[in-house]
């Protein structure tokens, strides 16, 4: 446990300690306050008195989810490549430090950041229930589809960090992959009808909707843990492959 | 203490490593000595556990690397070639993160102070690593590699790309070393091996060619006896003269330099040393004498004379 507390500690300060961090927090709380600030408005001019849940919650949480998107790439491109560029991972995999371990503590260590970033979002509903109470219960299953969400996307750019050197094609790959998986299924018009129900049942957005809605079902809940064990998977197996390909 | 068996390893199609089998026992230091390209690095991964052999065993301080790969770790300081370090770490915080990593048992505030005062570090102790000399980056990678009290010490070219001063001073900590650790190091530079270790495994193409100790390879590489003078005289004249002297076979004028001067490859007959006796003659000639310098058998003449008496035995 010392040694994974080591290296936990390791990876926080390699995020905390750079600057990089504090300009993708600035950047996503300038942009999630200004979601908040004209969805709230929107929900004042045209919903108001209806559910605050449908006309508020959804859409400014859908509306945080784009900006997330656009932030986990920043955020999980250096966790592999960095270190393979400058090759400090080869102490890495020469000490007594499973590949488990190592990657448990980069997963940890980008949840943190985000975890930061989605605790700062509670002020908004925290404003609104200040002025007027509301039931918190939808809005907990919101913050829980959104932390399965964001823990899969995470993985999933962790996983495209570990096939590279380069931090930047890292950063694209995952910026692809998790706007194609959000985006899958948005125009059902364009797909295949007999491929419809295949292709809803990948995009994360058909699955992050009904937790924004407060519903929190099994379904939804095991397409992204498995989504996360594919992912955890083929990091792990990408790591391994220095066995074979005799590089970091 | 670092034993290797039957030792291949495939990158895909190409083998890197074949059949290479040695023991080490412990306090020793022994080094690995090839050109690049030759396996040496490779060796070393499969001795560090960053990667198991395609076939063979090897084991460090008895535990074996492929089944237990995490519990012979921990007996290991590595020192990779090129060594990189988290450049925004300072010096106390890397050596603690990596004696924690490493499961160092003991006071690890204490041993960190003891190795940074050990590799000459204890006034860099709040220096960022990023931007610190390649010199004092190697120092740190050294105290890395001992900072658990490893039984076993691997050093990847531990010298490349040091200034001389700091060659001097990164070979006199490792023979510090040696009293405690056993040390596997490798190098391409043929004294390197014989002013640090006791033995040596030499390497070409993968295979081990031959093994020796440090004096039985200094005696290799003296062999025939050679020296390069450089002077000021009239070359054929030179030539003639310093070929009379007793003992030389042959002289061979090897350039002619704009200032005038002109270098002579003087060969013995026999074992012998030259270079006084050449010194004394130019001397007594009057001709002005810039350099006298014993050559050394270069990596490559090496081989080629390895590869020979291989064939001549």
């Amino acid at each position: 446990m010392n040694r994974f507390t080591a290296l936990l500690r390791r990876e926080l300060r390699g995020f905390f300690g750079s600057p990089l961090v504090y300009f993708v927090a600035a950047v996503f709380l300038a942009l999630s306050g200004y979601y908040f600030y004209t969805d709230l408005n929107a929900f004042i001019t045209f919903g108001f008195g209806d559910s605050i849940v449908e006309h508020l919650w959804q859409r400014l949480f859908n509306d945080i989810v784009r900006v997330v998107l656009t932030v986990i790439p920043l955020v999980t491109m250096r966790v592999y490549a960095e270190e393979k560029h400058l090759g400090t991972i080869e102490l890495l995999y020469t000490s007594p430090l499973r590949d488990g371990e190592i990657l448990a503590a980069k997963y940890l260590a980008c949840m943190c950041v985000f975890l930061v970033l989605l605790g700062s979002t509670v002020l908004y509903p925290a404003m609104i229930y200040y002025i007027q109470p509301f039931d918190l219960s939808q809005l907990k299953a919101v913050y829980i589809g959104l932390l399965l969400l964001v823990s899969t996307m995470v993985l999933i750019g962790i996983f495209v960090s570990s096939l590279t050197q380069t931090q930047i094609i890292a950063a694209m790959f995952t910026y692809g992959a998790v706007l194609l998986l959000w985006n899958l299924s948005w125009n059902e018009a364009a797909l295949p009808t007999d491929l419809l129900g295949v292709i809803s049942q990948l995009c994360a957005y058909d699955h992050f909707e009904p937790f924004a809605r407060g519903l929190i079902e099994l379904k939804h809940v095991a397409y992204f843990a498995a989504l996360s064990l594919l992912m955890i998977f083929g990091t792990l197996r990408s790591m391994e492959s220095r066995q074979w390909r005799g590089r970091r | 203490m670092i034993n290797a068996d039957h030792l291949c390893k495939n990158y895909g199609p190409v083998r890197a490593v074949d059949d290479i089998s040695f023991d080490i026992a412990a306090g020793d230091i022994v080094g690995l000595l090839g050109p690049n390209g030759s396996g040496k690095t490779t060796i070393m991964r499969m001795l560090t556990g960053f990667f198991a052999p395609t076939a063979g065993t090897c084991s460090v301080a008895g535990v074996d690397l492929v089944e237990d790969s995490i519990g012979a770790r921990r007996h290991i300081g590595y020192l990779p070639e090129n060594i990189a370090l988290y450049p925004d770490m300072n010096v106390r915080g890397y050596l603690t993160f990596a004696a924690r990593t490493r499961d160092y048992g003991g006071n690890v505030k204490q041993r960190v102070d003891d190795v940074m005062e050990e590799c000459g570090l204890a006034h860099m102790a709040r220096r960022t690593i990023g931007k610190m000399s390649k010199g004092y980056r190697q120092r740190v990678g050294i105290a890395q590699a001992i900072v658990h009290e490893p039984e076993v010490l691997i050093l990847d070219e531990p010298t490349v790309g040091l200034d001389p001063r700091q060659i001097v001073e990164i070979r006199s900590l490792i023979r510090q070393l040696a009293g405690r650790s056993t040390v596997l190091l490798s190098t391409h530079i043929l004294p390197e091996v014989s002013l640090t270790c006791r033995r040596v495994l030499i390497l070409d193409e993968g295979r081990l060619v031959a093994e020796d100790t440090a004096e039985g390879l200094a005696k290799k590489t003296e062999g025939k006896r050679e020296a390069v003078l450089r002077l000021r005289a009239d070359a054929a004249e030179a030539e003639r003269v310093l070929g009379a002297v007793d003992g030389v076979e042959s002289v061979e004028l090897i350039g002619t330099d704009s200032d005038g001067t002109v270098s002579l490859l003087v060969a013995a007959a026999q074992d012998a040393d030259l270079v006084p006796a050449l010194v004394r003659e130019v001397s007594e000639r009057g001709w002005p004498l810039y350099e006298a310098t014993p050559r050394v058998m270069s990596l490559e003449e090496l081989f080629v004379k390895i590869l020979e008496d291989g064939a001549g035995s």
